[in-house]
């Protein structure tokens, strides 16, 4: 089985070798991937650049992908901005408890609709799947959160979405091929309840599903901001990062909050847009190298359906 | 061992036996675990389908009810200039989406697998993934620090001669900015599925094939496309299903004062007219209507999936 694997392979670099037009096109292959890897990242190494470089060079649009005049005062100013520290906090503290609340939901219900012997299983199951292909839209949900109260709080922003259906179809899927229905026979017989059973033998046996689905939940909570400007208008101290980055850079309705008190700037620095950028992103591109590959699994599980 | 193995198969057995009350019985907790999630659902999506109503009525918020009207929103809508725009502007993002961004995963999944250095295949593909994890407020801003009048990429064009082009300034550059940033957000990341599809590819195939004397572009184009047509036809009519969607986000974080030409796509419309004007009821009626034709295309993709003897997805 391994020879009829690598064989192939071994053969194709052979013929390659004699071949010249195939150099030509491995040389192809190479510049076009890293061409196209480079925009990937070198964006980011233009803002860091800018972030770290001082405002004069940036005005005379002398900063390519290396910082010119190197100074840390456009962080400084960034961090002395209360605002964006306090979105920052209202951020971690939203992703968490989003996060927290979300995994519980998922498991809950994934582990009942994964048994196929649970009557009303299909009835469950289309009611919930149904949310995915046909929601209320922007204004019922709007009025909803209205109805409850929870306009300008941070429950809107945790609550609603909290349980998808995208996320316990991909946990409903892995549960039934982690654990088969033999394993829980075999531990009812034994006299475990279902309860004792998800706690002692489905949650340790499914950990990287888990992992995933929280991963899942905390990257799409962290980087949404819709349902932010639409339920957080007046309660400025509740704008997480991303909508604080909205108002300050994109709308550029505010500015920053400065330790000189002179100068009414009407636009923001771009040295500061690209720390606090810079500073948005960092999180993100710290924890990314590691959480990639469970998204790569829970991708593969999603892919199957939907 | 016998008597254990009949004794799990009778178990087995009786657990799928009996009626409702005995199910319920026995299976109180799994649906004490349902308890919980099912209530959410309840509450914050079907709660949110109560909302719809408000289509179909005179919605005052302040009074929080409505006098019944029927289809008049419906009508008064669809005789507005803007929703023709909005109607428009959705079908040709979300078209021009599918047609430059589909084939772009496909391409690059091709390459990669032709990659044979495991360290840059590796490198290269972490480095793809990346922009799938950046919210759209953070592409916006790097957009518009990269690509405005004194970006960087303005710099570069100017110092080699050319002349600055306005990439977000103007409604034809931005919305050709607009799908180029889209395809290059979600390339990479779409590459997974087909890279997938490209491992259960038979390895006999390419043996026979360099044995038969075949380039390498002759052994893709004869076994490796093959070989994941069927992955790239579901996923086509898949997407074809979403043509009536549309990331709100997206728009809003890429859109400027001066290009208003193409950024009212339907739920870009449905804000202003709903959050910021107040009008709830036409809103809610055109979100609705977005809605319905979304579904009606989801089914019909799922029905076209299923029909070919693919999965689907329902």
């Amino acid at each position: 089985m391994q020879k009829s694997v690598w064989a192939p392979r071994r053969v194709r670099k052979s013929l390659r070798i004699r071949r010249p037009g195939s150099v030509l096109a491995n040389v192809l292959i190479y510049l076009v991937l890293l061409l196209i890897s480079l925009t990937c990242v070198l964006p980011f190494v233009h803002m860091l650049a800018k972030s770290l470089s001082n405002e004069a060079y940036v005005i005379a649009r002398k900063v390519f992908l290396w910082p010119q005049g190197f100074t840390l005062s456009a962080y400084g100013k960034v961090l002395y901005d209360q605002s964006i520290v306090r979105s920052m906090y209202v951020s971690v503290l939203m992703t968490a408890l989003f996060t927290l609340l979300g995994l519980f939901l998922t498991v809950c219900a994934a582990y009942p609709l994964s048994r196929k012997h649970l009557k009303g299983r299909s009835f469950f199951t289309f009611m919930i799947m149904l949310t995915l292909y046909f929601n209320g839209g922007i204004i019922p949900d709007y009025l909803l959160i209205h109805k409850l109260g929870m306009l300008e709080s941070l429950s809107s922003l945790i609550l609603p979405l909290a349980f998808s259906a995208y996320n316990l179809l991909i946990m409903k899927t892995a549960l039934q091929s982690s654990f088969p229905d033999s394993l829980e026979e075999a531990a009812r017989i034994e006299g475990a309840g279902y309860l004792r059973i998800l706690w002692s033998l489905v949650i340790p046996l499914s950990k990287p599903i888990i992992v995933t689905i929280a991963l899942f939940l905390a990257v799409g909570r962290w980087n949404a901001y819709q349902d932010a400007l639409f339920y957080i208008k007046q309660r400025a101290d509740l704008r997480p990062m991303q909508l604080k980055l909205y108002y300050l850079i994109v709308a550029a309705t505010e500015n920053f909050q400065s330790s000189e008190t002179v100068v009414a700037v009407r636009t923001n620095p771009e040295v500061l847009k690209a720390a606090c950028v810079m500073f948005a992103t960092v999180p993100i591109l710290c924890v990314y190298p590691f959480v990639q590959r469970y998204f790569v699994q829970g991708i593969m599980i999603g892919a199957v359906k939907g | 061992m016998a008597t254990e193995a009949a004794k799990q198969k009778t178990a087995a057995r009786a657990l799928r036996r009996g009626g409702l009350a005995r199910g319920l019985r026995r299976d109180w907790e799994l649906y004490l675990l349902l308890l919980l999630p099912m209530l959410f659902v309840l509450v914050f999506k079907y709660g949110s389908y109560v909302g719809l109503t408000v289509a179909f009525q005179d919605y005052k918020i302040l009074k929080g009810t409505g006098v019944w009207t029927g289809f008049q929103n419906f009508e008064k809508v669809f005789r507005t200039r803007d929703f023709a725009r909005s109607f428009r502007n959705t079908l040709l993002l979300n078209g021009l989406d599918l047609v430059v961004g589909f084939p772009m995963p496909i391409l690059l999944a091709l390459l990669l697998n032709e990659v044979r250095n495991r360290y840059f295949k590796k490198v290269s593909q972490t480095l793809l993934y990346l922009p799938h994890f950046l919210s759209w407020v953070i592409i916006g801003s790097i957009a518009y620090q990269l690509f405005s009048l004194s970006g960087i990429v303005n710099t570069v064009i100017e110092g080699a001669g050319g002349k600055a082009v306005p990439f977000l300034q103007e409604n034809t550059h931005w919305l050709v900015s607009y799908i180029v940033i889209g395809v290059w957000q979600t390339m990479g990341w779409g590459t997974i599925v087909y890279l997938a599809a490209i491992t259960g590819i038979n390895p006999e195939l390419y043996e026979a094939a360099i044995v038969d004397g075949a380039s390498r572009f002759r052994q893709v184009l004869h076994i490796t496309l093959p070989g994941i047509r069927a992955t790239i036809v579901t996923l086509l009519i898949m997407n074809l299903g979403r043509v009536m969607g549309g990331s709100f986000e997206r728009v809003y974080s890429l859109m400027n004062v001066a290009t208003t030409e193409y950024i009212y796509t339907i739920p870009v419309q449905v804000y202003r007219w709903g959050l910021e004007s107040g009008k709830y009821s036409q809103a809610t009626a055109l979100g609705l209507f977005q809605s319905i034709i979304g579904l009606a295309l989801v089914l019909l993709s799922d029905f076209a999936a299923k029909r070919i003897g693919e999965e689907g997805l329902l």
